[in-house]
């Protein structure tokens, strides 16, 4: 969607691989995978992005003027910053907790779980609010003439939407979270009698 | 440094579930509740015994000295248990008022009848952050004039906390003084008293410090209650997803429990991943409020406003997970909504909290 190419697809063809390169052992597979993607999970919601990307915004709105009134000026955008910066803090802070919480070996338990579902839908409403403080502007992309910032806020927000769906949809999260956080039963695999 | 609760907070919050679904279960509440809105029918009294209003109050003064991010796990447990009680002005912005600009001589007086529950002193807080239909207080040759509304906690009051000259100077005015009106008003939240006082030349019994001198410690209840009003509605968006998971568990519609359908447990997640990363800035904002005093308004500010959006998404959202019965008197979530309905707009609704926010990070030309 943005343009760039960062995934691929990989064929394997009786491909051989020796033995010693097995991770773990044979049949831990699916619980190493799920670290893995535990460990994606949170990267993909970094705090720390979230925060460099509201700054971005802020900078941007400080800047950015339509009809003689800055963006910061107009009250509906700036509410709209104000309501993501509470959201942006609270991931912040939440990130913390979640750290604290393995350091002394605890588990979090559903709060660790939640952490991909509310910081990648933060990020990608950060770039959404950027590119309304440009306006019509903010559809330039490909390095046109009057691009702001290298075009960084088109390619987030689309780049962001990746997040959304990568490393576990929104809607295998809240599988997750329900059923593991809150000891929700699983959907039946099938339906009898349709 | 460690972001988590310490074991005597933890503790504290259990305690104090416990002893809220022994002695005053949403069943007492009804009860209680049924004969007048905002009475607490003796179960104010009763957390009092085991120390809930004096939490803040220094040791010397026959508290606890406990700080406010203990204040605010109690307020969360209180309003998990949408118990009765001026918790708010009693318990927080009265004694922070009190600490901040008493004089020792009024501390050593007011605090320990405060931290017994003997004396209540309500705060008339509304007008120092919205003014609506005239109110407003003014002070001329020693008395009052004007009117003051929503104050919480003011049904039931001995004393009243009362903000002059934009909050540069605070007044204790007693309820029996002359020229004072008392007005009981209803809300939909039955479980707290709100009153609103009319002033035609009330006496100033006496100024809390030095006249003028208040300016900060009305800045300081004003955070302070924010960040409790946070934890409010954390406490009670908490217990509205409990009794979420809890019916969606034991409910069936076509011979399955309706928390194995997708449509539900997907609103289940969707309250729950709104409410633990708010709970982690609930928490940052009442330790910003108790050690670093530059970061407190702006904390209190954000705590609040988002606590006022994703706490009625979350007992809305709940309420539609039981279905029909959701909406029913019976079925008792409706006190938790309305708990949470009327936290939303006290010390400002959170479209003016995030003004403030924007004021105080300079982005207000």
């Amino acid at each position: 969607m943005t343009g760039e190419s960062e995934f691929n697809e990989v064929f394997f063809t009786e491909a051989r691989v020796p033995k010693s390169n097995v991770v773990g052992k044979r049949g831990e597979g699916w619980k190493i995978a799920n670290t893995t993607l535990g460990h994606e999970r949170n990267m993909l919601a970094s705090s720390g992005v979230l925060d460099g990307s509201f700054r971005g915004v802020v900078a941007l709105m400080e800047r950015e003027a339509v009809n003689g009134t800055r963006a910061m000026d107009s009250p509906v955008l700036r509410d709209r910053l104000m309501r993501l910066q509470s959201r942006v803090l609270a991931m912040k802070f939440h990130a913390m907790r979640m750290l604290t919480a393995r350091l002394v070996g605890e588990f979090p338990g559903t709060a660790a779980l939640v952490t991909k579902l509310a910081g990648c839908e933060v990020s990608h409403q950060l770039n959404a609010l950027a590119i309304d403080a440009m306006g019509e502007l903010g559809t330039l992309y490909e390095g046109s003439p009057r691009e702001r910032n290298g075009g960084r806020w088109q390619a987030g927000h689309m780049f962001t939407l990746g997040l959304i769906i990568g490393g576990g949809t929104a809607q295998i999260q809240k599988n997750i979270i329900s059923e593991r956080g809150l000891g929700m039963p699983r959907e039946p695999r099938q339906m009898s009698g349709t | 440094m460690d972001f988590a609760l310490s074991e005597e907070q933890n503790l504290l919050a259990e305690s104090l579930r416990r002893y809220l679904e022994a002695e005053c279960p949403v069943t007492r509440v009804r009860e209680i509740v049924a004969e007048q809105a905002g009475r607490d029918g003796g179960s104010w009294k009763a957390l009092c015994e085991l120390g809930v209003a004096g939490l803040l109050i220094p040791e010397e003064h026959g508290g606890s000295g406990l700080t406010l991010l203990d204040a605010a796990v109690a307020a969360e447990s209180l309003a998990w248990g949408v118990a009765p009680g001026p918790f708010l002005g009693c318990a927080v912005m009265a004694p922070i008022a009190l600490l901040a600009a008493g004089s020792a001589e009024q501390q050593a007086r007011l605090l320990p009848q405060l931290a017994t529950g003997g004396c209540r002193i309500a705060v008339a807080a509304n007008e120092l952050v919205s003014k609506r239909d005239g109110a407003g207080l003014h002070e001329k040759d020693g008395r009052l004039h004007g009117l003051a509304l929503m104050v919480e906690g003011g049904p039931d009051a001995d004393f009243f906390l009362v903000p002059a000259e934009d909050g540069g100077s605070l007044a204790l005015v007693g309820a029996q003084a002359p020229g004072l009106t008392t007005t009981r008003l209803s809300t939909i939240d039955r479980t707290r008293g709100f009153a609103e006082l009319a002033f035609e030349g009330t006496p100033v019994a006496e100024w809390i410090g030095e006249r003028g001198s208040a300016g900060e410690a009305t800045r300081r209840l004003l955070d302070a209650g924010r960040v409790i009003l946070a934890a409010d509605i954390l406490g009670a968006s908490e217990r509205a997803i409990e009794l979420a998971v809890a019916y969606a568990m034991q409910r069936k519609q076509f011979d399955r429990v309706i928390g194995s359908y997708q449509a539900v447990k997907h609103l289940c997640a969707e309250m729950v991943t709104e409410l633990e990363p708010a709970r982690s800035l609930v928490w940052y904002a009442a330790h910003a409020f108790d050690t670093m005093p530059e970061e407190a308004s702006l904390m209190a500010c954000h705590a609040k406003a988002h606590l006022s959006e994703i706490g009625p998404f979350i007992v809305r959202t709940a309420t539609e997970v039981h279905g029909g019965i959701g909406f029913t008197d019976e079925q008792n979530l409706h006190y938790w909504f309305k708990r949470v309905g009327v936290d939303r707009q006290l010390l400002g609704a959170p479209e003016a909290l995030r003004e403030q926010a924007a004021r105080i990070q300079g982005w207000m030309s």
